[in-house]
């Protein structure tokens, strides 16, 4: 993908950009939620999903997308006014 | 199986939990303040500038009607009626999507009409814009009410705060947001409440299918409790009440199908505003198609947590054997949640949850600002005043909108079921809208009395039939009684249309280029291949045809 130099349109445009809004969601999100699961171990909470330790799990894909999106931002960056 | 004590429905929260909702607001919010900068005129905030991609408009698409009640209502359907669900999502929304991008946005977006009551002024006359405005505007609010209630009423069962605290607290926040940053705020805000949903959804569906044993597992628990009519989609008798399996599938197919969900995705202003803000033809074009993927896969994580619940949770399973229970399947989706979600994971899906109910209310709210300033204050009661006083008429309108909807929140909670309310205001005002439109684009002669015309009389069938069943004069269940309701708005609508053009004045030619089919030219239907709108994977048919194989595809797996 190369760098494509995006048309300046109106101010709605030059708004902040969202992707960087949703990394940051996911990442504070991923954060928490590995560390939760890497540290808080209590058994009563992983019967629940059978075993499967959804908070490391889900931390993990959320970091995942994160990182996607900004990779997205750094290779498509925002138009400025 | 008895149950002895009453049924907890609070979730076990943690400090930790309301750490992920607490983050979610403090978001939101931001968005509202940050979008507060880029307003400059009404247009900006009511129809972000005309300038967001279609990826960002697709998804809000979505998102718009990915609302509280859809969620609540659809993993209810999945552990009532399993797989038979996925109708709504397939037959029931993507054809209508894909019609919406390929045949109707030409003539919606390049007629720069900025709502549909304005399309409506441009094919018909001033009064069908006012009657459609007026209505409009009455079902937003009293939709917005509905969303409002059912927030309340997860925030009391689940948090224990009571419905007077917080559906205020529910109102303001939305309020506050798209108060401050317009549709802009509105939209973006539905493109995150979109993948915290998701957040909430995704872990739900594997934390679920990891404690029945897998889909095998849930296959052989479903037909231990249900039945094996629940894993495959038709003919889905269950769900339409229709006994007979070729009625069935017709109902489905016509009713749901056709009448239902043409009706709603492709007249409803609070979906097609979506479209309306896109930044270009092409963009516009795509926006219901790219929302039609997600569309199209989300059954799977809300079906499928669904089904889980109703063979995992004692007090739903009771219910599928015909037991007494003091839940109902409403309550699928809360006690799913605490059924198999750690604290973590349970305060992101808290935050989704709170996201979807916001989704819907702000999708009213913000299409509601946009009717009443543009057609009932611009077009008709206050014209010609400057663009500054008309953006100050779309806040005033925010806070109106938002302090009308605490009222029918409480007006809301007065009917027995809130299904069947939703479902009552379709069949009353978009199944004759879709008719008027659909005869106007495709018939010239048509004139602008008809428009109106065929509109309050297809209303006034619909709340006839409404009002027989109701009053059980009619003998259908409340499900088939909507369909039907639809279908004579539909047929009414139609039938007033034509009687009423036959004996009035139809408009010039001239005057219906570009929103009657026949004389709009190829070049006026076709949208720019150059630039941002370039490549073959932007090109609407294309994406159109690969949703609806998809959606066959998915069809095939549960036949």
């Amino acid at each position: 993908m190369s760098e494509q130099p995006e048309e300046v349109s109106s101010s709605a445009a030059a708004l902040f950009d969202l992707r960087t809004v949703i990394a940051l969601l996911f990442g504070v999100y991923g954060i928490v939620l590995t560390l939760l699961g890497l540290f808080d171990n209590d058994p009563r909470q992983l019967e629940k999903s059978a075993g499967i330790d959804m908070n490391l799990w889900t931390g993990i894909g959320m970091l995942v997308i994160a990182v996607v999106f900004l990779a997205w931002v750094r290779l498509r960056p925002p138009a400025t006014s | 199986m008895t149950l002895l004590a009453q049924t907890d429905l609070r979730l076990d929260t943690t400090f930790v939990d309301y750490v992920f909702v607490a983050f979610y607001f403090l978001l939101v919010l931001g968005i509202g303040v940050m979008a507060r900068r880029s307003i400059s005129s009404s247009l900006d905030f009511l129809l972000s500038g005309r300038a967001l991609p279609a990826w960002v408009t697709g998804i809000a698409f979505i998102s718009a009607n990915l609302g509280a009640i859809e969620l609540i209502g659809m993993t209810a359907n999945g552990a009532q009626y399993g797989v038979p669900t996925v109708h709504y999502y397939w037959i029931g929304a993507i054809p209508a999507m894909v019609f919406l991008g390929i045949v109707m946005m030409p003539f919606y977006y390049g007629s720069k009409a900025r709502s549909v009551p304005e399309f409506l002024r441009k094919r018909f006359n001033t009064t069908t814009q006012r009657v459609n405005a007026l209505t409009f505007a009455l079902a937003s609010v009293l939709i917005a009410g509905v969303n409002l209630f059912a927030l309340g009423l997860v925030m009391e069962a689940l948090l224990g705060w009571s419905l007077q605290v917080a559906i205020p607290i529910a109102a303001l926040v939305v309020l506050s947001y798209t108060f401050l940053g317009g549709l802009s705020a509105a939209i973006y805000n539905e493109v995150l409440q979109f993948f915290v949903i998701l957040a909430l959804l995704i872990p739900l569906t594997v934390a679920g299918l990891a404690r029945v044993g897998g889909w095998a597992g849930l296959q052989e628990k479903i037909t231990a409790v249900g039945g094996a009519e629940q894993l495959s989609s038709w003919p889905g008798t269950s769900l339409t009440e229709i006994a007979n399996p070729f009625l069935s599938v017709l109902g489905i197919v016509f009713g749901l199908g056709f009448v239902l969900s043409f009706g709603y995705w492709t007249t409803n202003f609070a979906e097609v505003q979506r479209a309306l803000s896109a930044k270009s033809m092409s963009a516009a074009r795509r926006t219901p198609i790219i929302g039609a993927f997600p569309k199209a896969l989300i059954p799977i994580v809300i079906v499928i947590p669904g089904m889980v619940a109703g063979v995992l949770v004692p007090q739903l399973t009771t219910l599928k054997t015909g037991g007494q229970s003091d839940v109902t399947y409403n309550n699928a989706l809360s006690l799913l949640m605490g059924e198999v979600l750690p604290n973590g994971v349970l305060g992101v899906a808290l935050a989704g949850l709170l996201a979807a109910f916001m989704a819907g209310m702000a999708a009213n709210v913000s299409s509601l600002n946009t009717v009443f300033t543009y057609d009932i204050w611009q077009d008709w009661i206050r014209p010609g005043r400057d663009d500054r006083y008309y953006l100050q008429v779309g806040r005033a309108v925010t806070v109106i909108g938002c302090l009308l909807a605490i009222g029918t929140a409480f007006l809301a909670g007065s009917y027995q079921n809130l299904m069947d309310y939703i479902q009552a205001l379709f069949s009353f005002f978009n199944a004759p809208l879709f008719a008027i439109f659909i005869l106007g684009l495709f018939w010239k002669r048509m004139t602008g009395h008809a428009g109106w015309t065929g509109l309050i009389s297809g209303t006034i069938a619909a709340v006839t039939v409404d009002v027989l069943v109701r009053s059980g004069v009619l003998a259908l269940s409340s499900q088939a009684g909507s369909f039907v309701g639809a279908s004579a708005a539909f047929v009414v609508g139609i039938v007033v249309a034509v009687i009423v053009s036959m004996v009035t004045a139809p408009k010039p030619d001239a005057e219906l280029v570009g929103l009657v089919w026949a004389l709009t030219s190829k070049e006026d239907r076709s949208h720019s291949t150059t630039g941002e709108d370039a490549g073959w994977y932007r090109s609407p048919a294309l994406l159109g045809g690969l949703v609806l194989l998809l959606t066959v595809g998915l069809y095939l797996v549960v036949p």
